[in-house]
């Protein structure tokens, strides 16, 4: 039997991979968008569970609210990255160093 | 209810509207050439909410179901960061042409994201704070790289956009938490849960999560490690617009929660805020130290004012919400005169940042001068000027709520951080005439530059009796 505990594990993991995927990662700035999206994945997970584990539809509503904020968050960073890219010629995570902070 | 929801709302549906009807203008109507006047068209609007707000507004009301609240708290934070938002759109009018930014969509993207602080602020529930929250961030990243054709402003908006977005997933994992521990997204249904008896373990990771990415937003240490860069990356006037409106708008949301939803576990969040103001007052107050950059130095004294702001909120009474809505309101009006005068910072038309050009500045514009001297003595919170009476009304209500280690730490940092304000003025009056500005202000800089000023002065004599307002403020936070 599946309780709401395995899908609260399961989003735990992905929310850690996430982090680490955004702290560890010293290629490429598209993996830290892939990272952020994975952030948002374990987060609707946790929302969808507890509303279904809860029987309330409001955990389902932020959802949606999420995934729209989402895509429209992973157009304005990509359309940052390419400003970025066709300025600096690399999206390389250590070329992110004009200055130092 | 539909009606008595819209009226309450009216202030943010004119906003979104006159937002929205100024892109179509713009994207229809001319493009660039519509710039500027759109962009005091949207300066207007702004200053006239702010002054219809502070003048009509009473009692509390909410609407949507509680998804939205409009009470004396809310309505403070709202004329403060409306105000701030238009000093900063018109004291960069003048300077926008000459850099090469006079694009229409940069009024519009500062009134999109005035409508996402007003949505921060009156926010009943963990989804009108995360809408209002976004609103206000996606804006901000835009603008943070405007600058399309220069390294460093698009740097600074890819860093910004990273941390931010990261920032607001742990926001919302605390928001599943705390949905999941209390059974409702609701403030009032939190505070409920929490009032029932045994604070649940997973409310307090909630918490705890909300609490990290909302400190981003006010880079409280140690989330504030975007700050310098993207205020040194980000165009001067994007920069002035980060370090006042939207600092105002993430304190009052962060003290609403805190209130709103969290009262009951005071003890809980009031150690965790005690920790980041400490972290942030010593942080801001040593690292500025060895800056030699005006905009970076005041990225850094941001975080050091941030960690005060948070001294009040840590001390978790009403006293401590009414100093640190002082706080901010003195902070903002600081902020926008120096800023005034950096954005005006220019040598042969180029504009440049760096502290060592303001070199014997009192010999050249000795009215400048002398109101950057009152404004970042001010800053400094050197008495009698409103710095001092802003930093005093906080470690005062942290005294009063037992915390007088959190105020002894508050001196010790504000002594530091003293010393880079200080070496400022040394500079302008007694340091070495090398290659120095050449630029003037414009009427709208130089007026808010020296009234800025003259406020810290003559506001010792009752504030403009704000404390009222702030009181009634805390009144209907902390109940």
């Amino acid at each position: 039997m599946v309780g709401i505990e395995h899908y609260l594990a399961v989003a735990a993991a992905l929310f850690v991979i996430g982090i680490f995927g955004i702290f560890l990662n010293r290629k490429n700035v598209i993996v830290i968008l892939m990272s952020i999206e994975l952030v948002l994945l374990a987060v609707n997970i946790n929302l969808v569970a507890f509303s279904a584990h809860l029987g309330d539809l409001v955990g389902q509503v932020f959802t949606m609210f999420i995934l729209t904020v989402a895509a429209a968050e992973a157009a304005i960073g990509l359309a940052i990255l390419v400003c970025f890219y066709r300025n600096r010629g690399s999206i390389d995570v250590e070329d992110v160093n004009v200055m130092k902070g | 209810m539909t009606r008595a929801d819209l009226l309450t709302v009216l202030p943010e549906a004119l906003l979104a509207l006159a937002a929205l009807a100024a892109l179509m203008w713009g994207v229809f109507g001319g493009k660039d050439r519509l710039a500027l006047p759109i962009l005091w068209a949207t300066a207007a609007l702004l200053a006239a909410l702010a002054v219809w707000i502070a003048a009509a507004g009473e009692g509390a009301r909410t609407a949507f179901g509680g998804l939205f609240v409009d009470d004396a708290f809310a309505r403070f934070a709202k004329v403060v960061l409306l105000a701030a938002a238009a000093a900063v759109l018109a004291m960069a009018a003048g300077v926008l042409g000459r850099r090469g930014l006079l694009r229409f969509e940069f009024p519009v993207l500062v009134a999109l994201a005035a409508l996402g602080m007003m949505m921060m602020v009156s926010a009943g529930d963990l989804m009108a704070l995360y809408m209002g929250l976004e609103l206000q961030s996606l804006a901000l990243y835009v603008i943070a790289a405007m600058r399309r054709d220069s390294v460093r402003s698009t740097e600074a908006g890819l860093k910004y956009f990273v941390l931010g977005a990261l920032a607001s997933g742990l926001m919302l994992y605390g928001a599943s938490l705390a949905y999941g521990f209390a059974g409702t997204t609701g403030f009032a249904g939190i505070l409920e849960a929490l009032a029932a008896g045994e604070t649940p373990l997973g409310l307090l990771f909630g918490l705890v999560f909300l609490l990290a990415g909302l400190s981003f937003k006010v880079s409280a240490v140690p989330f504030h490690m975007w700050t310098p860069d993207v205020y040194e990356g980000a165009p001067t006037p994007v920069t002035a617009f980060f370090a006042t409106a939207p600092k105002v708008a993430a304190m009052a949301l962060i003290a609403r929660l805190v209130h709103d939803a969290f009262g009951p576990a005071g003890h809980d969040w009031r150690q965790v805020v005690a920790l980041l103001a400490v972290a942030s007052m010593f942080l801001g107050a040593v690292a500025g130290i060895g800056q030699r950059d005006f905009k970076r130095l005041m990225a850094y004294s941001s975080i050091g004012h941030m960690g005060f702001a948070l001294v009040g909120l840590a001390a978790g009474s009403a006293t401590g919400v009414q100093t640190m809505l002082v706080y901010l309101a003195i902070y903002a009006t600081m902020n926008v005169g120096v800023f005034a005068f950096i954005l005006a910072m220019e040598r042969e038309g180029r504009h440049l940042t760096d502290l060592a050009s303001l070199g014997l500045l009192a010999r050249r514009e000795p009215t400048a001068a002398l109101a950057l001297m009152i404004l970042l003595f001010s800053l400094a919170g050197v008495p009698p000027l409103l710095g001092f009476f802003a930093k005093y009304g906080v470690l005062l209500a942290a005294v009063e709520a037992d915390m007088a280690w959190l105020a002894l730490a508050g001196v010790i940092a504000s002594v530091i951080s003293a010393f880079y304000y200080i070496r400022i003025v040394y500079l302008m009056y007694f340091g070495d005439e090398g290659e120095g500005l050449d630029g003037a202000m414009t009427p709208a800089q130089k007026t808010l530059l020296v009234v800025t000023a003259a406020v810290m002065v003559a506001g010792i004599v009752n504030l403009f009796g704000i404390e009222a307002p702030a009181a009634a403020a805390a009144q209907a936070l902390v109940r």
